[in-house]
Formats: C-alpha cells, structure tokens, sequence
C-alpha cells in the first residue's frame, strides 16, 4: 500500500453494491426520457446480470467490508444472487404489467433494483446498523410496488397494509437492537458475540427481550407463523409481478440475515433461542399448510404456502450446525427457483382470462397451453417435494439436517406439514390437467368488477397474446428446466450451498 | 445393461413426445418391446448359484448427502424384473391399438411409470428406492387423473370423479411414503457415523438399535401396506380402481402392489430384524384379516373392476403371510405369487374391458351369456379364473402352498384360518366367471369374439400363466438363494432367544 492516507475501501467487494446503485440511478434517469417499456426492462435485466456477474466474480472472498459492517462471504453473496435472479424474473413479468405502465416503467425498475440493493446489503450486513439500513432499503421500494397499480383499490390496500405491518415489524426489530447494544454495548456482531460469551452477559434480560423482539420482528418480514397475517392479503393484492419477488426474494434475505444475526451474533445463547424457533418453525408449518387447504385464489395459496416454507427453512437455522445451514441455503435456492417457475404461470394466466389469480384461470392448460402448464405444474410437483425434482432433495437435506442434529421430531414436522401440503397443491395440479378449460366469463361480469370505479371500464386489460411474449414463457421454462436438473444432478447446487454454509462457520 | 433398461422406457417416452403424434404409441411400444427384450436376457444371463447382487451399479450420487445410485438384481428383484416388463409391454400395446387422446403425454408418462417401477426393483440404495417409490405416483397420478372414465358408482352412491378419486389416492399412499423417508434418513443418519449411510447392504449387515428399529419399523410398513393395499389403509382403493384407464391399473395392481411387498423382503426384514420379530404377529394378523376381507368383499362386489381389486387385498394378504412366516420357503411362496397374482390380475383387467364394452359398464350382474359367440374370449378368461382361483397345478397354487407349508411351520394357528381364504377365492372367481360367460344373456347384450390384437395381447398373458404352471421352478430355483438371506437375519435372531 501506499503512504496516500485514505479510508481503505475495498471497491472489489463493494463491487455488486455499487452496481446497483448506480444501476438504479441509471434506470429511473432513462425512465424518464425513454418511455419504450423494453428498453427500461432489457437495462434493468442488464445492471442485475452485471450486478450477478460481479457477485460470481467475487464468489469465494472472505473479508469485512466497511469497517466490519458488512461481511463478504458465499452466503450473502447466495442470497444476492437468488435476490437477483428473483429480480430478473420479476423484471421479465412486468413488461407489460398494468402496474408498471401506471407507475411509469423507469420508477417500477428503479425500485425492483433498490429492493434487490436492500436485500443485498442486509445478506452482507454484520453490524446492527447496516442490517437496519438493509432491512429498510429492501422494505420502503416494496410498499411502493405493491401499491403500484393505482387504480386498483386492492393494491393500494396492499401497499399500505404492507407499509403498516412492515413498520411494526421494524419498528419492534430496532427496539430489541437497542436492547442487545444496551446489554452488549456494541453494534458489530462478533462483539456482540463476545460480549455475550462464556462469561459474559449471556443471560441477562435485556439480552434476552432483545433477542426476542429481534426475532419477532424479523418473523415479520420472513413471514413466520404467528407474524404472518399480512402475507395472503399483501400477496393477493400486489401486482402479481412484485408478489411473485416478494415471495421469493424477501425470504431469501430475511432468512439468510436471521442466519447470520443469530448464528454469529447471538450464537453464543443458542440454548435460549433454539427452543423458540424451533416452535416458530412448527407453527409456521402447521398454519401455513392448513390455511393454504381452502383457497381459492392461487396468490393467496402460494402465500401461505409460503409461510409452510418458511417453516421448513428455519428448521436449518433451529438446528445450529452448518448441515443445517447448507441446507437452508439449498433448499432456498430451490423454493426460489420453483416457485418463479409457478409464478409465471399465474402472471400469464391472470393475463389471458378474466379470472384474475382464481383458480379457475388454470382450468384446462394442460391442453391448452403446455408450455405453461408444464413449469407449473414442475413447480408445484417440487413444492410438495416429490422426487426427480431440487424440492425432494432439499426437503431430503433439511431432514437429514434435523436428524444429524438430534431434532428428528422436526423433521417428522417437515414431513407431516408435507402431507397436508399435498392436499392443495394436488389441487391446482388436478385443475391444470384434468378441468376442461371454462368458458369465458360474460361481459357482465367484468363489468361488475370494476364497478365501484365506473370511470375504468375494464380493469387491467392487457392485450392478448402479452403473455405468449417469449421472454416470459422461457424464464418459466428455465426455472422449470433447473428445478429439474437440480433434481437429477444437484451435485452443483449442494457445492454451492455448501460452501455459503461453511462460510458462517468461517467468520463466527 | 441394467441401466439401459432402467432409462430406456423413459427415454422411449421422451421421443415419443417428439415425433408426430401418428408414430408416437409405435415408439412406445418399441421401447417397452426392448426393456422387455433386455429383462428376458437379464434372466437368461442371471446364475442362481451366485450369492448377492448381480450387474451391480455403484457410482457416488449426493456425495454430501451419503446417496449412492446403487444398482443390481438378485433373485428377490429378477423375476419382479421381468413381470413388470412383460406387463407394462402389453399395457403399452394396448394402448398403442386404442390410442388415447393426448397420446403423447399419456405415453411419456407410462414410460416414466415402469423407470420408476423398475427403479424401484433395482435400487440397492436406501434413498434411491425412497425416491424411485415416490416417483412412480406422480405418473400414476397423472394416468389416473387425465384418462380415467368418470365411473357411475354403485346405486345411491355419487359419480366418482377421476380427480377426486386420484388425490385420495396419492394422500393416502405419499402419507406412507413420506413417513418412509423420514425413517430411511434416520435410519442412514443413526447407522452411519458422521456421514449418512444408506447402502441397504451395510445397512443389514450392521442393524441399528433395537430402540430406533421399532418405530422406523411401521414408517416403512406404514408405506408398504399402504401401497399394498392391506386392510385398514385399503381406503383409497375402491375408488382408484373404479376411474383407472384400464390398460393403466392392469400394471398398477399387477405390479405397484408388489413393490410394497418386495420392500418388505428387500429393507424391512434384513435391515430391522428385531422389530421385525417383534411384530411378527402383528402383521400376520393384518396378512390374515386382508385374506379374509378382500375374499368377502371380493365375492359381494358388483362391479368387475372391484372383484378384481378385491381379490388383490386378498392377494396380497397371502403374499404378507409367506413373508412373515420369516422361513425360506415362505419367502419363496410370496415371491412366486407375487409374479403368479401380477400375470393374473392383468389379463383379467384387460378382459374386463372386453367385457364392459360388450355391456356398456362393468357391473357383473348386467353381464352374462357372453360365452356363446366368444369361445375364445372364454376360453382365456377361463384359464386366467382357474388360475386366480390357485386350482391345483397352477403355479398359483404352488406359490400358495409354500406360503402355507411356511406359515404352518411356524404360526400354525394362523395357516388354518387363512386356508379358508384359498376357500373363498374359488367363490369369487367362479361367480365372477359365470356371471359373465354363462347364465342366460340379458337383452342389448351382444355377444362377440375378442378382437385378434386385443387377443394376441391377452393370449400372450395367458401364455405365461401356463409356462409358469408348467414349470414353477424357474422361479423358485433363482429365488430360494436371496429368499433364503431375506429371512436370515431374522431366523438368527429368533433363535437367539
């Protein structure tokens, strides 16, 4: 080094950052002249692949940035991937969303890109403050996109409900920080770690009401069982695009900083916090699989379903070695690759009919539409973790995992919560390929949907043959194709999730 | 080979998908014509006086995760081998003449249906048959669900909807599976140290815990009687079997059920022996009260469809029975009338559909007099009857006779009662005969020969049921070795006590 007496800034690791924040600048500036819904999308799909591209560059450094307030390892920089991909696909799905052309299509990608910069900077954040500010850069752009269909009355529903839930949420999250700066008298994790230590504060009060409403309020935004009850009713009214980020995306990185927060930070009183987690884990399960068994409206479905998924992943947290976190980590992978793979159907479909998310939309694609049947139904098959698919060997992981860790009744969990799971996933599978498909709906109804708002006339009308568009079948395919692949040869992925997992050990 | 035989129905049912929709059942049929083609050879080429595995596949899978992809046949699994081959070839002729709708998808998935199947015989890795078990129902599921006939039902009772009927269906039988793989990981994760093992053959030579054994015992035979089905967990059955397309529940009852009973001698005897004891009885009286119910209900039934599943409750029951005797020569029974009840039910499946064409539905007492114009027709429903009814110089009735000579060796009480269920089928197979063939013919019936390549089909069946009457210990000469060491671990470990 020099003698030039600078703060040492490693731009290297800080690289996957910085490209999204300029790459969010980029976008919402050329939103404003180039009003060609491609041109926004092809950039934004390019700042997110260059943004993917220097996260795989930097795959397999192991350092502090930012004076130890960020941490760069395989697992953040696994959580900023799936975050990308996530955003990818979303991007894709929005093209000619309704919501995107309201909110104007610079903004929607501008805040699709914050959202993505948000879950990436709370993936590396190993300091109080900077998994905050993380939390809250991945939150404010979502409130925004889920009400970004304007003229929807349920979306702005959506979006505010959301912004409620989520400022409780943080608000009770940065109330239990205080409580563990107050007790450990630092925002750095492994101080914290320390402080907490063999012969430290341990099992002081405050340690543990800060672990607590830490917990809690992390539970908020991961969707866990009892925190939940916003999910189906943000989910359902969101743009289906931005829903189908958040369910994947957002659990991405609210479960992989829940890993590293107590696995590092508050590893040292793992015997105080298992046992709750563990009861967060089953009680996500239990609700998630029963409250998806009635629904009708498959966004509603998909949310609690989930929620259940939540539940089989915090398994690998409860168990607290690194198989358990490699299994996390693949099996997040997993979810998110199939549940884009469902999520794209039910974009295309709310497209072409008037049944919205009902489940009536996917009546009859079996025949009708294969090329969207298939990666839904792939998806679905994977969900429930039926073999042949990257679902059956993650859920095999994760059971494996509780097992090795002496915690085989949750994993007897994991396995009953899929039984049930089965019931509504079966569901849709039997109204893709054995329905006919229904007729469409008489005008009338249409009408009588947007009638509190007469000065609408159809609601969200998107031209047809917008969903045959090839980019959006084809990102269905793809994440069909690699649930598959993982399925028959998931060697890659489990290297891959193996090393995110081992590099926690690595640091903590 | 034996991979090639594993992949190649599915690969068969992938360019299936490929080619134009006229060549597509052809493709089929000659990917199954091949499998079946390389099973006759893996028979031919099989050597009784080796002990162990045969054409062994061992490569590493999961390396993290301890899943190899073990492959191999023994005696157990040859001759399962080549049933189902055999079966699923004429399943895919019949298809391949009464082309369905959609006929591409329904062939990838009858394709996907006998790898899984096959793999599942094949397996030598714990998880591997985990997986290759669960696989076969996600095709069943689709089978059942898109090409099943809506099915009336009896009087006062509801349409039975294939949609409906299939998910019952899968619940019931991915319930027992799943709890199967949550026992097969902690059995890898208690037996191996550090790192899973899974290996069924390390996994027998080194048992686990009497402890652990008990309750991973009845997640795997919660699995397999399920799929079996035996009494209590049958539930799911009549339905399944009343909206299944019929070329499709002809390798469903003639082959899936037996997988539940081959996990039984592959895993469950040799890998927890002592549970195995332990429950002995147990599952005897399950075996027994499967005899007797499916027997009675067998003979109460209307319906063709249902007579048959019936009979295979009570099949299967017999094939429970041998295998619990934990003696050789009931293993060896079992296995015989394993292949024996999958050569019977399927033809007879298959004249079932003759018939219910002739009729308009599959209710025996509409039918009758079918016989006059048929000689043919009758004459192989005739053989395949005498055959499920295990008259003597059938191989069914070899393989019933070891079963018995098995079980009265051992648990005396329990080969009396069930000799009474051996009673009961000659009851409902004769009626189920005659109900159809003779009697006086109800007007609108017309009575017709079977056509030549439907005919050529069953004669085929037919023609196995008599090879194998002829000459049983084909079987039984290959099997008696693995049988033998099935039951060996659990035969040293009564005798410790």
């Amino acid at each position: 080094m020099t003698d030039f007496n600078a703060p040492d800034i490693d731009y290297a690791g800080l690289s996957p950052i910085i490209a999204l924040t300029v790459g969010m600048c980029v976008v919402l500036m050329v939103g404003l002249v180039a009003k060609n819904r491609f041109v926004n999308a092809y950039l934004t799909l390019a700042v997110l692949a260059a943004a993917a591209g220097l996260s795989i560059w930097q795959w397999g450094e192991q350092e502090d940035l930012v004076a130890g307030a960020l941490r760069l390892d395989e697992l953040a920089l696994a959580a900023a991937l799936m975050a990308m991909l996530a955003g990818a696909v979303a991007t894709v799905l929005s093209i000619r969303e309704p919501a995107a052309d309201e909110a104007g299509h610079g903004a929607f990608a501008g805040l699709l890109i914050g959202s993505v910069l948000g879950m990436t900077v709370l993936a590396q954040a190993q300091n109080l403050i900077a998994f905050f500010i993380g939390l809250e850069l991945l939150s404010i752009p979502l409130y925004v996109l889920c009400g970004a269909a304007r003229r929807r009355e349920d979306s702005l529903e959506s979006g505010l409900k959301y912004l409620i839930i989520g400022s409780l949420g943080s608000a009770t999250l940065l109330y239990g920080f205080a409580f563990l700066y107050g007790a450990s008298g630092s925002t750095d994790y492994p101080a914290i770690a320390e402080a907490l230590g063999p012969g430290g504060e341990g099992d002081d009060t405050l340690v543990l009401i800060g672990t607590a409403m830490a917990a809690v309020g992390l539970s908020f935004k991961a969707s866990l069982a009892p925190f939940h009850q916003w999910t189906p009713d943000v989910y359902q009214g969101a743009p289906t695009p931005v829903t189908a980020f958040m369910a994947v995306a957002t659990k991405a990185a609210a479960l992989v900083a829940f890993a590293r927060l107590f696995e590092v930070a508050l590893g040292p009183i793992a015997v105080d916090w298992d046992a709750a987690l563990a009861a967060l884990a089953v009680a996500s399960i239990a609700i998630g699989n029963i409250g998806a068994l009635g629904q009708d409206s498959i966004k509603r479905l998909m949310g609690y379903s989930g929620i259940a998924q939540a539940g089989y992943m915090l398994a690998g947290i409860v168990v607290f070695t690194e198989t358990g976190l490699e299994a996390m980590v693949f099996y997040l992978a997993a979810y998110v690759l199939m549940n884009l793979a469902v999520f794209v159907a039910i974009v295309a479909r709310e497209r072409e009919t008037d049944h919205g998310d009902d489940i009536r939309a996917l009546e009859g694609i079996g025949r009708s539409r294969p090329w969207l049947a298939w990666p839904l139904t792939i998806g679905f098959l994977a969900l429930a973790g039926l073999p042949g698919t990257s679902g059956f060997i993650g859920k095999l992981f994760l059971i494996e995992a509780t097992v090795d860790a002496d915690y085989t009744w949750l994993g007897v969990a994991i396995v009953i919560g899929t039984m049930v799971s089965l019931a509504y996933y079966l569901r849709v599978l039997a109204a893709v390929w054995m329905r006919p498909e229904p007729e469409p709906l008489p005008a009338i109804a249409g009408a009588a949907e947007g009638a509190f708002e007469p000065s609408v006339p159809d609601r969200d009308r998107v031209p047809p043959g917008a969903s045959r568009c090839a980019l959006v079948v084809g990102a269905g395919v793809i994440c069909a194709a690699a649930t598959i692949a993982f399925g028959v040869y998931p060697d890659p992925l489990v290297d891959w999730a193996s090393a995110a997992g081992e590099s926690l050990g690595a640091s903590g | 080979m034996i991979q090639v035989m594993l992949w190649l129905p599915f690969a068969a049912g992938l360019l299936a998908c490929l080619v134009p929709r006229r060549f597509a059942p052809w493709v089929a049929v000659l990917g199954a014509f091949l499998t079946l083609d390389l099973a006759i050879r893996l028979v031919v080429d099989f050597d009784p006086d080796l002990p162990g595995l045969q054409h062994a596949v061992d490569e590493s899978w999961i390396p993290d995760l301890g899943v190899r992809y073990q492959l191999g046949v023994d005696g157990l699994s040859v001759f399962l081998v080549l049933l189902t081959t055999v079966l699923w070839f004429a399943a895919t002729a019949w298809s391949a003449v009464r082309t369905p709708e959609r006929a591409k998808t329904y062939f990838l998935m009858l394709g996907l249906a006998e790898t899984a199947t096959l793999g599942a015989f094949l397996a030598q890795d714990l998880l591997l048959f985990v997986l290759f078990f669960d696989l076969m129902l996600i095709p069943f599921y689709f089978l059942f669900g898109s090409w099943g006939p809506e099915h009336p039902g009896r009087e006062g009772e509801e349409t039975i909807r294939p949609s409906a009927a299939t998910i019952k269906m899968i619940i019931y039988t991915l319930v027992g599976s799943l709890l199967m793989l949550a026992g097969a990981i902690a059995t890898g994760v208690i037996a191996g140290d550090g790192t899973p093992q899974f290996s069924i053959a390390e996994l027998a030579a080194d048992p686990l815990g009497e402890g652990s054994q008990r309750w991973i015992f009845w997640f795997f035979a919660a699995a397999f009687l399920v799929k079996m089905p035996a009494f209590l967990v049958h539930g799911w059955m009549p339905d399944a079997y009343r909206i299944a397309p019929l070329p499709v529940l002809a390798v469903f009852s003639g082959v899936l059920s037996k997988v539940g009973a081959y996990g039984f001698l592959r895993i469950v005897l040799p890998v927890f022996p002592d549970a195995t004891i332990e429950f002995q009885e147990v599952l005897l009286c399950i075996a027994l009260a499967s005899i007797l119910y499916g027997s009675v209900m067998a003979f109460t039934q209307t319906s063709g469809r249902l007579v048959a599943g019936y009979s295979s409750v009570a099949q299967l029951g017999f094939i429970t029975l041998g295998i619990f005797a934990l003696r050789p020569d009931g293993a060896d029974g079992a296995v015989l009338q394993m292949v024996n009840h999958g050569l019977v039910v399927a033809p007879l499946l298959l004249i079932l559909v003759i018939l219910a064409e002739r009729t308009g539905g599959d209710d025996i007492t509409r039918m009758g007099g079918l016989a006059m114009r048929a000689p043919v027709l009758a004459a192989l429903f005739l053989i395949v009857t005498m055959a499920l009814l295990a008259i003597p110089g059938s191989a069914n009735f070899v393989g019933e006779f070891f079963i018995l000579n098995g079980v009265f060796q051992e648990k005396t009480a329990f080969a009396i009662v069930a000799s009474i269920g051996v009673v009961l089928a000659a009851f409902y197979a004769l009626r189920l005969y005659q109900r159809a063939m003779h009697n006086r013919k109800p007007e609108g019936i017309e009575s017709r020969e079977i056509g030549w390549r439907e005919g050529a089909i069953v004669s085929g069946l037919v023609a196995c049921i008599v090879a194998l009457a002829l000459y049983p210990q084909l079987i039984l000469d290959r099997t008696d070795e693995s049988a033998t060491a099935a039951v060996e671990a659990a035969r040293t470990e009564v005798a410790q006590r």
